[in-house]
């Protein structure tokens, strides 16, 4: 059995279902993202989890045991919020030792907590210090310390990164995930940053308009989207029409040009409008021989990124973006210019719906 | 240009003259009890006064208790009504205000009319419950100032999200308003606490119609009987007024930097 089971979860507020009928099962010590837009649903079942929010139907249940009517203060839950949340009155210090003072533990135990947990986050030194006196990240680490140190049966993260400046995100991201593994607390991560939920997870779940789209490793959520929502929201994605030229090939029509899949056409038959999408890594330009397709078109915008340039090429009427790594030796391609852009067979994948 | 610079200035000179000169009238009067010279006997004699001590110790003391079930009234009610009952606010505000627009004379009245002696709860019918009801007379009057202070200092802080940190990490609801709550909004209590001891100080209605010995209506006394000691009472009962607005501001600021840092 799962160690956090949610079974047919709903939330509404008035006439407004928010989460409808969520399954989910995680596993203990497992790193779980619920990744979404905002409005998707994936804050609520965290705030469910959390017990700030009532369930309108469905169980909760944590090792087993039902927790969906505990008051939040019953369920041994850390949580880790966006805005910090440190108690401004407290040391940093004393904000850790706050769950252990609650929990009646002895001052001897609560020192020892508090120096370990300072010890995790590497600030030992800053114990007497009030959370105005640190950096947003600081802060942050210090909410997790806090978090962690009533040893919670699950450890839940609201967005932690999020009000945090780029470079920090990317080494406070890997801390976490870090102490998470240390520790092998099982956690729920909730993020709308596609780069976060791919870099930290062990498996996303990807959410809109309160119900699962996938749940899946990184890679299978990247690679093998099962919905079109999934495709376009999970990394960059070109999105083009075609229409299937013969369905038993694979043979594909793309503004008169011939490109064949080797993957599954979802049942579209020889004659069928489709949506084809493709990932700017999977292009290239130049032109290939063997089993990749090439489609021609002319070079209509690039944009310089630092270490990628990323360039779309219109062809007569859909247009594709591909990146290349940035060579200092050799300048990026100029506007009007005419390529070849190829891709492998399995690159192409074929979403589900008819096309826009 | 210039003009613009003088106007403001001839209103600040209008504004101090109308101000200033009758209080330093009245300082300057205070100070010629002695033919002939100025001096600080009518002070000495005021504050020598058993009476002056007896009132403003009873004064004192019913504004500590009238800001103790202040705080233990108003910070609840504005936490709640921030967390749970937004849609409140607006009720809350109106029933709040009401002290300032229902004359003191008529509430007084009311609570007479309704614990007096015969009543099913005669809190006149002796000084203690009197007392007590002059103290909660006083919340009310407060009631005003105290909550617009403490919910401005509610509404600079994160209080759901506060709370509900405190709750994942097992706290329960009377220590949450304890030990995050209450001192995260100590400078907005303490603005009212000061607020509320400068009106229960010089409160004259409430007291004189219950028939309490406070400041009030001793001032009031003083003032029909002698000369020179109602002008000492009057700057004594300003400098406590200004020191109380003097600490509002020191506490403040302190506040104000607590946050900028």
């Amino acid at each position: 059995m799962a160690f956090l089971s949610i079974e047919k979860l709903v939330k509404t507020f008035g006439t407004q279902t928010t989460v409808k009928g969520v399954d989910l099962a995680v596993e203990r010590g497992e790193f779980v993202t619920l990744l979404g837009p905002s409005g998707c649903g994936k804050t609520t079942i965290l705030r469910m989890v959390a017990g700030f929010e009532t369930a309108t139907s469905g169980t909760i249940r944590i090792d087993g045991k039902d927790v969906t009517d505990l008051k939040p203060n019953q369920r041994n839950i850390g949580m880790v919020f966006q805005a910090y949340a440190l108690f401004p009155n407290m040391s940093v210090a004393d904000n850790i030792a706050f769950g252990l003072k609650v929990a009646k533990k002895s001052s001897a135990e609560i020192a020892a907590r508090v120096k370990e947990m300072l010890e995790l986050i590497k600030l030992p030194q800053l114990g007497e210090r009030y959370p105005y006196q640190l950096s947003g990240g600081q802060q942050q680490r210090v909410a997790l310390a806090r978090a962690l140190a009533v040893k919670p049966q699950i450890l839940l993260l609201d967005e932690p990164l999020s009000a945090l400046d780029a470079k920090i995100r990317i080494s406070l991201r890997d801390e976490i995930r870090a102490v998470q593994r240390s520790l092998g607390i099982t956690t729920i991560f909730v993020t709308h940053d596609q780069e976060e939920a791919l870099s930290m997870s062990d498996r996303i779940c990807v959410m809109n308009e309160g119900h699962i789209e996938q749940l899946g490793t990184p890679f299978e959520v990247y690679n093998y989207p099962t919905t079109r929502f999934v495709a376009s929201f999970v990394g960059t994605l070109n999105i083009v029409n075609g229409k299937v030229a013969d369905s038993a090939t694979g043979k594909l029509l793309v503004d008169g040009q011939e490109i064949v899949t080797s993957r599954s056409l979802n049942g579209a038959s020889t004659g069928d409008a489709l949506s084809l999408a493709l990932r700017p890594e999977a292009l290239t330009m130049g032109r290939a021989n063997g089993l990749s397709n090439n489609l021609d078109g002319t070079i209509d915008e690039v944009h310089f990124l630092g270490s990628v340039v990323r360039i779309r090429v219109k062809f007569k009427d859909s247009a594709i973006s591909l990146d290349t790594f940035n060579k200092p030796h050799l300048p990026p391609p100029e506007r009007g210019q005419p390529v070849t852009v190829n891709f492998g067979r399995e690159d192409i994948l074929v979403l589900d719906g008819a096309p826009n | 240009m210039k003009q613009s610079r003088i106007a403001p200035w001839i209103g600040v000179i209008f504004g101090a003259i109308y101000f200033l000169v009758p209080l330093i009238a009245t300082f300057e009067f205070s100070l010629r009890m002695e033919r002939g010279r100025y001096s600080f006997e009518a002070y000495r004699i005021v504050l020598g006064d058993p009476n002056f001590q007896a009132s403003f110790g009873y004064s004192a003391f019913i504004a500590v208790c009238t800001i103790i079930v202040g705080v233990a009234l108003v910070v609840p009610t504005a936490y709640v009504v921030q967390l749970k009952l937004p849609k409140l606010r607006p009720v809350i505000e109106f029933l709040t205000l009401l002290p300032l627009v229902i004359p003191a004379i008529v509430i007084v009245f009311g609570y007479l009319r309704m614990y007096n002696s015969s009543s099913w709860l005669p809190l006149t019918g002796s000084a203690r419950g009197t007392d007590v009801l002059l103290t909660f007379s006083y919340v009310t009057l407060a009631l005003p100032y105290m909550y617009r202070s403490v919910d401005t200092g509610l509404r600079a802080i994160d209080v759901r999200t506060l709370t509900e940190a405190a709750q994942s990490l097992g706290s329960s609801w009377p220590r949450i308003l304890l030990t995050v709550i209450l001192p995260n909004v100590r400078v907005a209590v303490l603005s009212g606490s000061f607020l509320t001891f400068a009106i229960v100080i010089g409160e004259f209605t409430m007291a004189s119609l219950l028939n309490r010995p406070a400041f009030g209506p001793y001032l009031q006394l003083i003032g029909a009987n002698r000369a020179y000691e109602p002008a000492a009472l009057a700057i004594i009962a300003f400098a406590i007024t200004w020191a109380c607005m003097g600490l509002i501001n020191l506490f403040g600021a302190m506040g104000q930097q607590t946050q900028r840092r």
